[in-house]
């Protein structure tokens, strides 16, 4: 993976510019050491590791527009920071800039029932949010799996997902507002606590944008009252198809599970032996369907995914009979990264979404593909939504193993986009898969989202390297080619 | 105008737009022309109309995704849709309705495709189900640099790439002419009921919507209609006031939530079947109680859902008469008198914060006032900064979304 090399003028400046922050910062404020400094060399992509010029943690907004501005004003580049855990390399420092670590921005600044949202700083973790609201039986619904350490901030900038969105939605669509802070220092609020934007919707281009547009300072997320129950189904199969064919029925029959995972025989195995949450281990598709709502509604609908399941073919169909073992069933699901880690020295986790009616030869082809590249590849699957995490284990100290892993995860998503799916479902393209946009989005494509990023940061000095594989300058994308000149108006052409 | 342009293919469009572009001529971008009186009036020497892309692309019911082109009228989508036992979740009202034309309840529907995403338009389900901004997940556009580009993508779960499809919701046209779209779509409730209130006022109206949005009992409509405007509301007007709250699912779950419901708000209460229900909401979602057109203007303002008794107070008398709230309480219809400043309207919604946009005016009234909300300078300085990276001649629909855009030529223009 190749990162903009560092600049030579940004990087004479580091001893002025940390005077400069000194004056602004308390000592424990900036990190200048090279111990200090790896303790943010690389967010949960491992695999990447950088240490940044410096690392500044400011403790409110006023602070931080400070240092953006300083920044601005010595054309640093800037890599802003929630908790580092993007799976894409989101958060990966880079040697000629400033890492702004927001953990002090840790606040719940109101909660507001009647109007069902509550405002939080932006390093607030998404686990926190709910748990603020859940004395009056509200959460905020997306649900990443590490939202015991995500921000609420990094959540926005990723758009994360969670197991649950295939109903409730992803951060985008759980947003009300945010306040943010641009490369200049200048802060902007959207939205507040009302519904649609007034103008551009720049709550929407913002999620999702990857920290190359704007720090995020402040999010107001919408609540909802917490499901008057929750109910699972495990069901296992013999063949994959037939737990394909099991989540295509299930949408056909207009039922929208809050959750509907799938794990291959490899994980089920390895979450068994991690675990116990008690797996049917004989099957080679394993599926969990989550359904959540009124009492009255789940215990209906779950009646008709077992039907369907049974007229599938399913070898195996529990149903969850209290809260204890519906939280058993989803035990062994949220284990799978450390019970294939456990199983494998690495691992790199990929992130593609497919139609999902492409799965079955999904999975055959990503078989094939792992004889190919040797290297053991095994499945879970947010099936409901077609996201797909195929698990490379490999070895990084055997040499050669890290790139053959990578290329096989190239692979990977590459088939994804060729069977009409997309690079990423909720990780974010960051560095581990920018270079390969151009599968996905010819050079106009990528022009015109590029010339979006210079209406925010016209130097390219927030995030560079991330999600483009290749930086332009915005005066040459803003250049308008004329062919022929101004035409004469007889010209016009007429359809 | 002097020209209409029609293209059908792509690479007509863009033809078009390089043409435009080269020769920095300002076109006014249309559809079905369904919203041509709302927003700003477009100066343009010609039309571009982009109803001749019409059709059915692809779909695919058990993938949840539709793909047409921007000129497909909605109601061919809807009848489809509905054929398959799915619907557009985000439930588009009829812009001609809202227009404040005479309505024609059996007329067909109103609008195309890319007029819904382009006015970002949703209709009561709005609070429970998103907009069409949270619907719309792929588009093939060209921009006013006559440039075509793609963004999103065929399955719901992308986050590959800035997410353009929500930029360019409700975008009016300014930012790229929009040729096909790409929309999540979601299975139709087996069963939707309703449950009526009678004779509330609006803060005990809100209190109760409050109540039943914060319930267990997933509530999909919630709308409150003062005496005068519900009077217009036949077959259930009952001479007083009236707060609906509507359950969809599968019967038993409604049935099991619409006795939740009555014993947690209490009083007389008032159930519809099915057939009325979908009558009450197709009305409210279309303004049909309102007044609208003759001597009338139509605001449209977005506001915090429990603010909206502060708000209707803070109006005077006379501006708080014809109204109709919606989705909740956050979004507020206001049927004002011809002229009302825009700066009254406005100040009501300074306290709680949201935006008011005239929805309805004459075409001289909206070249005069700030039809949609003036922005903070630093916003509004970044939304021109956007405008520009996909406009930079400011060619597409100039002055629809604000007014100091009605020259040409001149590259530093807004939106």
């Amino acid at each position: 993976m190749q990162m903009p090399a560092p600049e030579p003028a940004i990087l004479a400046q580091r001893a002025a510019l940390l005077a400069e922050l000194r004056t602004l910062l308390a000592d424990d404020q900036v990190i200048a050491d090279s111990a200090g400094l790896r303790a943010y060399d690389s967010d949960a992509l491992t695999a990447y590791r950088q240490p940044p010029l410096l690392a500044v943690l400011p403790n409110d907004v006023a602070q931080l527009s400070r240092v953006l501005a300083i920044c601005h004003r010595r054309n640093v580049k800037v890599v802003a920071r929630g908790a580092g855990t993007s799976l894409s390399g989101g958060a990966l420092p880079l040697a000629d800039a400033v890492l702004i670590g927001l953990g002090r921005f840790n606040r719940i600044l109101d909660i507001d029932y009647d109007n069902r949202c509550i405002t939080a700083q932006s390093g607030v973790t998404n686990l926190a949010l709910s748990e603020a609201v859940a004395e009056r039986g509200f959460y905020y619904a997306p649900d990443p799996s590490s939202q015991i350490a995500c921000t609420i901030g990094g959540n926005v900038a990723e758009n994360s997902g969670g197991v649950h969105c295939l109903k409730y939605g992803m951060t985008t669509n759980n947003l009300l507002g945010l306040e943010m802070v641009l490369l200049d220092g200048t802060q902007v609020r959207l939205g507040g606590k009302h519904q649609d934007a007034e103008g551009y919707d720049l709550l929407g281009l913002l999620t999702g944008s990857e920290g190359l547009l704007g720090v995020i300072t402040e999010v107001t997320a919408r609540i909802l009252p917490r499901p008057e129950t929750a109910r699972a189904a495990l069901l296992g199969f013999a063949d994959n198809e037939d737990a394909g064919r099991v989540v295509a029925a299930i949408i056909a029959a207009g039922i929208v599970p809050a959750g509907l995972e799938m794990m291959d025989r490899f994980i089920v195995a390895a979450t068994e032996a991690f675990c116990q949450p008690g797996y049917p281990l004989e099957v080679e598709a394993l599926l969990i369907v989550e359904l959540d709502g009124p009492a009255a509604e789940v215990d209906h609908l779950l009646g008709r995914v077992v039907e369907i399941a049974r007229a599938q073919g399913a070898v195996s169909v529990r149903v969850s009979e209290s809260e204890a073992e519906r939280l058993a069933f989803w035990s062994g699901r949220k284990a799978a990264f450390p019970a294939v880690g456990r199983l494998s020295p690495d691992y790199l986790c990929m992130d593609g979404t497919i139609p999902r009616k492409r799965l079955p030869e999904v999975l055959r082809r990503m078989a094939e593909l792992s004889r190919e590249f040797g290297l053991r590849v095994t499945n879970v699957f947010h099936a409901g939504d077609g996201n797909l995490h195929p698990l490379i284990l490999y070895d990084a100290n055997v040499p050669g193993e890290l790139e053959r892993a990578e290329a096989f995860g190239a692979a990977i998503l590459r088939l994804c986009v060729a069977v009409g799916g997309v690079l990423t479902g909720e990780h974010g393209v960051g560095v581990e898969k920018r270079d390969l946009m151009g599968t996905m989005f010819d050079e106009q494509d990528l022009a015109q989202q590029q010339r979006v990023k210079c209406a925010f940061d016209p130097q390219g000095r927030l995030n560079p390297g991330k999600v483009f594989p290749q930086l332009h300058r915005c005066a040459e994308l803003g250049r308008l080619h004329v062919h022929g000149g101004r035409l004469p108006f007889p010209d016009l052409p007429r359809f | 105008m002097n020209e209409r342009f029609t293209p059908s293919r792509p690479e007509e469009l863009a033809e078009i737009l390089r043409w435009a572009a080269a020769a920095a001529v300002p076109l006014a971008v249309t559809g079905g022309g369904s919203k041509a009186a709302t927003g700003g009036p477009v100066t343009a020497a010609h039309e571009l109309c982009l109803a001749g892309f019409s059709g059915i692309h692809s779909y695919e019911p058990a993938e949840l995704v539709l793909t047409a082109g921007a000129g497909t009228p909605l109601a061919e989508v809807e009848a489809l849709l509905a054929g398959h036992g799915q619907q557009l979740a985000f439930e588009p009202p009829d812009a001609r309705c809202i227009g404040g034309e005479v309505r024609d309840p059996d007329a067909p529907r109103a609008g195309t495709l890319g007029g819904v995403v382009a006015a970002n338009l949703s209709g009561p389900r709005r609070f429970a189900a998103g907009a069409a901004r949270d619907h719309c997940i792929g588009l093939r556009a060209v921009s006013g640099r006559g440039e075509p580009f793609k963004s999103g993508g065929r399955v719901v779960k992308n986050v590959t790439g800035f997410d353009l499809p929500k930029l360019l919701s409700g975008s009016w046209g300014t930012l790229a002419a929009l040729w096909e779209v790409t929309l999540r779509v979601v299975p139709a409730p087996e069963c939707a009921r309703s449950l009526l209130l009678g004779g509330l006022d609006v803060a005990a109206a809100v209190r109760a919507m409050t109540a039943a949005l914060s319930s267990v009992h997933v509530v999909s409509g919630a709308a409150h209609l003062p005496a005068p405007v519900a009077a217009r509301c036949a077959p259930f007007a009952a001479g007083a006031a009236l707060t609906a709250l509507r359950v969809e699912g599968p019967e038993p779950s409604v049935r099991h939530r619409l006795a939740g419901l009555q014993g947690l708000l209490g009083g007389d209460s008032l159930l519809l079947g099915e057939a009325d229900s979908g009558a009450l909401w197709r009305a409210i979602g279309d303004l049909a109680p309102l007044p609208v057109a003759g001597e009338r203007e139509l605001w449209r303002l977005s506001l915090p859902p429990a603010a909206a008794p502060a708000v209707l107070a803070g109006l005077s008398q006379s501006l708080a008469a014809d109204w109709l709230l919606d989705q909740g309480g956050g979004l507020l219809w206001l049927s004002c008198p011809v002229d009302t400043p825009a700066e009254t309207v406005r100040a009501a919604l300074e306290a709680c914060g949201g935006h008011a946009t005239l929805w309805w005016a004459s075409a001289t009234r909206r070249a005069q006032v700030a039809v949609f909300q003036p922005q903070p300078p630093a916003l509004a300085a970044l939304s021109r900064r956007i405008k520009h990276s996909f406009d930079p001649l400011g060619i597409l629909n100039p002055g629809r979304m604000s007014r100091d855009n009605m020259s040409r030529g001149n590259t530093s223009r807004d939106n």
